[in-house]
């Protein structure tokens, strides 16, 4: 299982560009599509927020892959690092 | 304990959505759709609160709330969210005062997202410290069942009002839509004030009290909840293996459903909600049910269970709802059909408003009914540019149960998905940080990937025409991605030292 989780982490890691390349492309093809002020305040709050969570996942399958979810904190005094 | 806070987030959350229920009404009143600057703040009013500013409200209240305490910041938030909500019944509107109005509606709507981003943290921590350690599911499950019974009294009170200002039913509604709206908002400000005394007579946590008499509160609750990778790890855990998905299951369920049955399949506006109100009335004790089972079992199988039952029946619930209302492989019984005219003189023009109502029967007891206004001029051969048509589909009461027990078994996923999950959260963060640490993946969660679920859905459906399911591929996907996520890395065992 330890192994599974590891490796997984490479498939999160790897979700996040993914992520930010299908939101932009989808962002500039509506934008073009209909350039009125509506779907560009849409679109650019949507890459706004997601950008950030998908550096988030990212972060999350950098540490799946360094093993820091093998053992999860079972105290605050582990947590205090 | 648990009644005192419960009353207090239930207010919350009912203040938050009579602006979203009502957001058809607050349009015409402040953001017509004329003015360029109006209509960009009424796209600024339904992005923002919900999306934006909630995670920001998580953070300022939650820091707030691991500095000085539990109690007085969400009484803060109480204040700061029916002060709101209050104010907004107060607005005069666009005609009379321009566009201040729609400048003040942003704010005060601002106000609402930034007030609930730090009531949800508090009043879940609230409880969970106040709860025996074996109980805490049972506990925080009724904080759980206060967002959905927000949403039923915000309906129903928005429901009995649009009734009740005259004994004609079309006059009721036009003085509903003309200043009516209003009441929800004002009588916010009694049940605000209520809740505001009840809180005000409640003790600290015992928890953080402990913390703070023998001086061990957090100096810098953001740095040490986001700046330290041991605490930063179960943040990133919490956000994609639990409040994700759990965050779009939840307003598939109770949004999205009811508008794709409004919008999608054109059921009548009145029996759109009444369906939800009905299936939120049966499932809501579910909350209860979940939240203490996952004292016994665990919170995290109950949960992941809910994401794979939504993920695996989406689709064909749906399915079933639009063949419900599916009017174009019905038999219609063409002799029944009828056809009423209503003139309506404009004055001193001599010219009228034509208003055609036509009503089609088809198999299975649906309605059709198709209404068409006009204008008829007096002047010969002038005719109307383009007359406005409304289609809406009433059902019998057998088709009309069949989709409250469709949108009741959407909404029991939702109560095992998030009846347990203020436990879940509590538990995997130490006390002096555990306002701020759990406020943010719960709101971004909740408020962005739950929040954006009926306009991406929607959305999805006008990129890809084709098929008229495609919008839940969204909550499909990502319950799909929260669902491996949290199988492998979450952890069913409970935190031991949430006393800490």
């Amino acid at each position: 299982m330890n192994t599974i989780k590891k490796y997984a982490g490479i498939l999160w890691i790897l979700l996040g560009p993914a992520a930010i390349y299908y939101l932009i492309r989808t962002a500039s093809e509506e934008i073009a599509k209909k350039p009125v002020l509506d779907t560009k305040i849409q679109w650019i709050v949507f890459v706004v927020i997601f950008i950030p969570i998908a550096i988030g996942i990212m972060i999350f399958g950098w540490y799946a892959f360094k093993r820091e979810y093998e053992h999860l904190p079972e105290s605050s005094a582990e947590i205090e690092d | 304990m648990i009644l005192a806070s419960s009353v207090g987030t239930l207010i919350e959350w009912y203040d938050f959505y009579i602006f979203g229920s009502l957001a058809t009404v607050i349009a015409n009143q402040f953001f017509p759709k004329t003015n360029p600057t109006a209509a960009l703040l009424s796209t600024l009013a339904t992005f923002a609160a919900g999306f934006i500013v909630r995670p920001f409200g998580a953070l300022v209240f939650g820091r707030l709330g691991d500095l000085i305490g539990r109690k007085y910041t969400f009484l803060l938030t109480l204040i700061i969210m029916g002060g709101s909500t209050f104010a907004i019944g107060l607005i005069p509107s666009y005609e009379k005062i321009g566009v201040a109005a729609p400048i003040i509606i942003l704010v005060l709507r601002l106000l609402q997202g930034l007030a609930l981003g730090g009531e949800y943290g508090g009043a879940a921590t609230y409880v969970a410290e106040h709860a025996p350690a074996d109980r805490r599911g049972y506990f925080t499950s009724w904080i759980q069942t206060t967002a959905t019974l927000g949403l039923f009294l915000s309906l129903g009170i928005i429901l009995i009002t649009r009734h009740s200002l005259d004994s004609d039913r079309a006059k009721s509604i036009a003085e509903f839509n003309d200043w009516g709206w209003r009441i929800p908002f004002l009588i916010s400000i009694v049940l605000v004030g209520v809740s505001i005394y009840i809180r005000l007579k409640m003790k600290e946590s015992p928890l953080f009290a402990k913390l703070k008499t023998e001086g061990k509160t957090s100096v810098n609750p953001l740095k040490e909840s986001f700046a330290h990778k041991g605490n930063l790890k179960m943040v990133l855990l919490a956000l994609f293996g639990a409040t994700m998905g759990q965050g779009v299951v939840w307003y598939t369920g109770q949004f999205y459903a009811q508008s794709f049955i409004e919008n999608v399949c054109k059921i009548d506006f009145e029996q759109s909600r009444t369906i939800l109100i009905w299936a939120i009335l049966f499932a809501t004790p579910f909350f209860v049910v979940f939240g203490k089972w996952s004292d016994k079992v665990g919170r995290k199988w109950i949960m992941l269970a809910g994401m794979f039952l939504a993920i695996i029946t989406y689709r064909p619930l749906f399915s079933k709802l639009l063949s419900i209302a599916d009017t174009e492989s019905k038999r219609e019984f063409t002799m029944l059909k009828e056809i009423n005219t209503k003139l309506a003189p404009i004055s001193n023009t001599g010219n009228s408003i034509r208003t055609v109502t036509s009503t089609r029967h088809f198999d299975e007891g649906v309605k059709l009914i198709e209404v068409k206004t006009d204008t008829l001029y007096a002047q010969p051969g002038k005719v109307s540019v383009k007359a406005d048509i409304k289609t809406s589909k009433l059902l019998d009461d057998e088709n009309y149960r069949w989709m409250i027990i469709i949108v009741f078994v959407m909404v029991l996923y939702v109560t095992m998905v998030y009846g347990p999950i203020a436990a879940f959260l509590v538990e995997m963060f130490p006390t002096k940080i555990r306002y701020t640490s759990m406020s943010l993946p719960y709101h971004i969660g909740n408020g962005v990937f739950g929040g954006l679920t009926p306009f991406i859905a929607t959305l999805l459906t006008t990129i890809y025409t084709d098929d008229k399911l495609v919008g839940l591929y969204y909550p499909i996907i990502i319950a799909a991605v929260c669902l491996v996520i949290g199988a492998l890395y979450v952890s069913n065992k409970f935190h031991p030292s949430v006393n800490d």
